[in-house]
């Protein structure tokens, strides 16, 4: 008998159960692409039918970090650019739990890309959605690790002299096994992504165009946006990493000029989990870890018996 | 030294197979019988370098690697680079040899391997043998090790020929050799021990030094292993079946013996980016309903510093270790010191609570390592295990018996599913995981996937049901609960059936010695030997850094007119730390401090005492420094 029962219920949701009695109206700024990650993953959630109880929503520190107090579910709310390591460990612990990971551009690709880059390679069965504003927006408007060559800010008074991250590109070379770019403004495709990257067995990163109408009011408001996977201009094979990776470098290159690509890049199906990876070599138990901790009939191991014969 | 002990000394390079000798030496002297302890010193070096193993073996407990030594193996570095006249490292060859006699005690005896090492390098060798009364052995353990195998095998003729010299029956290492050694290298290994013994009975004068190995009986079954063997043993004994680690010496060690251990316990190990990554997977597995670890050592604790303060915050248990090694910053990695406490105490911003052990040895590091783990999990509160290379790295016999103790695999203060259905919820159907009222200030947790139990753990400031707030009195509630742990904390401590701090000596001496860690077992020594030799002294050793014992010390202080206190650093941190919690008899505590890399041994602390305490003079070198009371 498992000791968390909200897990697998399976039964029909409504994308209202996700929101917070106590706090449903979000801080964001009137405008704010925040809004279209929270609908979208609502939405996403009760499609799949989880309940708020079988989810862990991880976050970071920013704008992007209040999330999971504005979807109801468990959450942990970490420390800026942490919210992976976290993430994957309580996946590892419990894999029964749906665990969605998200933070901002700085949180995930500044301060937190070595975790973002070993994530990816390991390719932990988790969701991972960066909210990319290409803007520091809760410390009010410094230059991020996206904000295109030659973006002005208080802290960059003369213009950024740096070029922007390519974050699909990282993610791919990284091994990522589901990319996806979405947008704020288009929260079908964005639910849609969402509920592809939960199901996929694997590490799916989703970049997530969000506006900043605030603090990054020169920026495009990702508006028109042209899905890849749609249009008849652009050609991907999303199985390719070949095809994935040159339609990656001219959808970043792109919007730079302001011409804003979305959809899937890339799907890896065949490739195991880290979990799975994990417990073929005899590294991992098959029963969730956290079970055993409520099994009152588990004979815990002793070092006594099994260790300290070499020592004498 | 004493007349009843054997002090050997195995010197070569690094890569020589000094520590795999060593071990199975110690081990075959344990089972014979002895009490044995060893000492490592090793550079941080790829190949090649001084480094040697001391083994102090003697019929009684030693607690100690003794002072001095009274027998060298000196090996040679085969991987030691050119001399060359201008370079500060001179010749590397005969360090082996040259590098310590300083340590040598009078009448001691010298085997080196003359296929490797010329003594005509060495300034001054002959004078030097002839004043010391060493009985010197030049044996060629090179082309005998060639001759029946292999030349790494000059290791084994080394330790055949101090079996022939000390008295010592081969059978204990053959025994042991046919336990550790695979079958391909056994043989050779076999004839070139017993070669190497004949010869040396048989050609050279084995009679002519005073030495020779004890005699002992031990009254119970016993084990050779180090601290972080016990670190690891008390982690798993606790059902800790989740370790994350970022690779660093000397906490590597913990973290290799619990990656073997745990895919055999169906425990996961997870070997990661940073050592940021390695604490926040073991708060993430610990959120998520397992007992979970991770350590480091000095510079890569420092990067849990921000992971540590998050888990106060959200009240997530969780073990770190913290194995301090010679600082700051990259210091002398493979160097003990104790230069870490201030560092793992106040890390991390805000008012922080955690809790803090620094066990003395193997034993204490089993028991406190559980507590440690007990500790957390039932406060909701990380635990550091505070060590150093020292006691991590040195093998010494324990009795069997003090690992034979029941596993604990209680996850400690959770709320059941079933009884979430009468739990507190806010409005919105999110459980109170962090409500103002509970039992010594812990409110019991949910975990993820349990029905009727989901909230926010947020490192930011917090209501009962997680939301995040900024509400004066809400802050204030928060802040003193968390606060009210570490008292109940310390009264628990207090009660404990199995002391972690240790009174030794005479109950009504005049004078104190307090310390802490791993100086614990050299400090005992020279309390018996300052008794033995007329002085009225006894000791403390403490292992509750956090929450401090006030009472107990305060109790110990009063007790006497004046207190030495001992630790390897510079800056004197337990004696402040000491002070900072007890707030007066800063006019009893003078410290004696060592931090050149090597630990204390016995003599200087008898001398320390004596000079700077009773007789007011000079210590007579600079390897070791006193700093007078406040009010000298």
């Amino acid at each position: 008998m498992s000791a968390f029962n909200a897990i697998g219920e399976n039964v029909e949701r409504d994308r209202n159960e996700y929101t917070p009695g106590l706090e449903p109206q979000p801080t964001w700024c009137p405008g704010c692409g925040d809004f279209g990650v929270l609908k979208a993953l609502k939405g996403a959630a009760a499609e799949l039918g989880l309940s708020p109880e079988e989810m862990l929503v991880v976050t970071g520190i920013g704008c992007s970090g209040k999330l999971n107090s504005y979807f109801d579910s468990y959450g942990f709310h970490t420390i800026h650019g942490r919210s992976l390591p976290i993430a994957r460990a309580a996946k590892l612990a419990n894999p029964g739990l749906t665990v969605v990971a998200a933070g901002g551009d700085g949180d995930g690709y500044g301060i937190g890309g070595n975790h973002f880059m070993h994530s990816a390679r390991e390719n932990h069965d988790m969701t991972y959605i960066v909210f990319n504003n290409e803007i520091f927006g809760l410390t009010k408007g410094q230059t991020s690790p996206t904000s295109p060559m030659g973006h002005k800010s208080k802290t960059q008074p003369h213009g950024s002299a740096k070029q922007p991250l390519r974050p699909l590109s990282m993610s791919l070379n990284a091994g990522a096994s589901y990319v996806a770019r979405t947008a704020a403004v288009n929260p079908n495709q964005a639910k849609d992504i969402i509920v592809e990257a939960i199901e996929h067995d694997g590490f799916s990163h989703i970049d997530f165009l969000t506006q900043c109408p605030t603090w990054n009011k020169d920026a495009k408001q990702y508006v028109p946006y042209i899905d890849i996977n749609d249009s008849e201009d652009y050609d991907i094979d999303v199985s390719d990493r070949k095809s994935a990776s040159d339609l990656m470098y001219e959808t970043e290159n792109a919007l730079n000029e302001g011409t804003v690509l979305t959809g899937r890049y890339y799907h890896d199906e065949d490739r195991p989990s880290y979990q799975q990876e994990k417990q073929n070599i005899g590294e991992m138990p098959e029963e969730p870890l956290a079970e055993r901790y409520f099994d009152e009939d588990y004979e815990w191991e002793r070092s006594y018996d099994m260790f300290l014969d070499k020592h004498k | 030294m004493t007349d009843d002990e054997l002090i050997w000394r195995i010197a070569g390079g690094s890569g020589d197979g000094i520590a795999s000798t060593s071990q199975n030496f110690a081990k075959a002297l344990m089972r014979s019988g002895l009490h044995v302890f060893t000492h490592r010193h090793y550079p941080s070096r790829i190949r090649g370098g001084h480094t040697y193993t001391e083994i102090r073996a003697s019929a009684d407990p030693v607690k100690s690697r003794g002072d001095g030594y009274n027998f060298l193996l000196a090996l040679g570095d085969s991987f030691a680079r050119n001399p060359q006249e201008n370079a500060y490292y001179g010749n590397e060859e005969v360090k082996p040899l040259s590098e310590n006699l300083d340590e040598l005690r009078e009448g001691g005896v010298i085997v080196y391997d003359s296929g490797l090492l010329d003594t005509s390098e060495i300034e001054d060798f002959d004078e030097r043998v002839e004043e010391n009364n060493w009985h010197v052995y030049d044996i060629d353990l090179r082309t005998m090790a060639r001759e029946h195998g292999r030349e790494v095998m000059r290791n084994t003729a080394g330790v055949g020929v101090t079996c022939a010299i000390a008295g010592i029956d081969t059978e204990w290492i053959e025994d042991l050799m046919r336990d550790a050694m695979p079958e391909k290298i056994l043989d050779p290994n076999l004839e070139i021990l017993e070669a190497a013994h004949e010869m040396v009975r048989e050609e050279y004068d084995v009679d002519a030094p005073d030495i020779s190995v004890p005699e002992g009986e031990h009254d119970e079954e016993q084990v050779l292993l180090s601290g972080s063997d016990a670190i690891a043993y008390g982690a798993l004994d606790e059902g800790c079946r989740f370790i994350a680690g970022y690779p660093m010496t000397p906490w590597t060690e913990v973290f290799t013996i619990m990656s073997q251990n745990l895919p055999e316990v169906g425990g996961i190990s997870e070997q990661v980016e940073d050592e940021i990554a390695a604490a926040a997977l073991a708060i993430g597995a610990s959120h998520a309903g397992t007992k979970a670890m991770s350590g480091s050592s000095g510079g890569g604790f420092a990067l849990m510093s921000e992971p540590l303060g998050l888990a106060e915050m959200t009240e997530t248990p969780v073990v770190l270790v913290e194995a301090m090694r010679a600082g700051p910053s990259t210091g002398m990695p493979t160097k003990p010191e104790q230069g870490d406490l201030e560092h793992v105490l106040y890390t991390s911003q805000g008012d922080s609570h955690r809790v803090v052990f620094a066990p003395s040895d193997a034993a204490e590091a089993y028991r406190q390592t559980r507590k440690a783990f007990q500790i957390a999990y039932e406060y909701q509160i990380p635990s550091i295990v505070l060590y150093d290379q020292k006691n991590g790295g040195e093998l010494r016999n324990v009795p069997a018996s003090v690992f034979d103790e029941e596993p604990n695999g209680d996850i400690g203060s959770v709320i059941s599913e079933e009884d979430l259905a009468d739990a507190p919820h806010d409005p919105s159907g999110k459980y109170n995981r962090f409500q103002y009222e509970g039992e010594n200030g812990v409110s019991q947790r949910s975990i993820p996937g349990q029905k009727g139990g989901r909230y926010l753990a947020t490192g930011n400031e917090h209501m009962p049901a997680g939301h995040i707030a900024e509400d004066p009195d809400n802050r204030v509630y928060q802040v003193n609960r968390r606060m009210e742990k570490l008292e109940a904390i310390r009264a628990e401590l207090d009660e404990g059936d199995v002391p972690n701090n240790t009174h030794y000596g005479p109950d009504e001496a005049e004078y104190g010695i307090m310390t802490f860690g791993s100086q614990q077992g050299t400090v005992e020594e020279a309390v018996d030997r300052l008794n033995d030799d007329g002085h009225s002294v006894k000791a403390f050793g403490v292992s509750e850094m956090a929450p401090y014992p006030v009472e107990q010390v305060s109790e110990f202080l009063e007790s006497v007119d004046e207190c030495l206190v001992v630790e390897m650093n510079a800056s004197a941190q337990f004696r402040g730390l000491t002070q900072k919690e007890i707030g007066k008899y800063g006019e009893k505590l003078s410290s004696l401090l060592k931090y050149n890399g090597n630990p204390f041994e016995p003599d200087e602390i008898t001398e320390g005492f004596v000079k700077s305490i009773v007789e007011g003079e000079e210590l007579p070198t600079h390897e070791t420094k006193f700093v007078p009371a406040a009010s000298d």
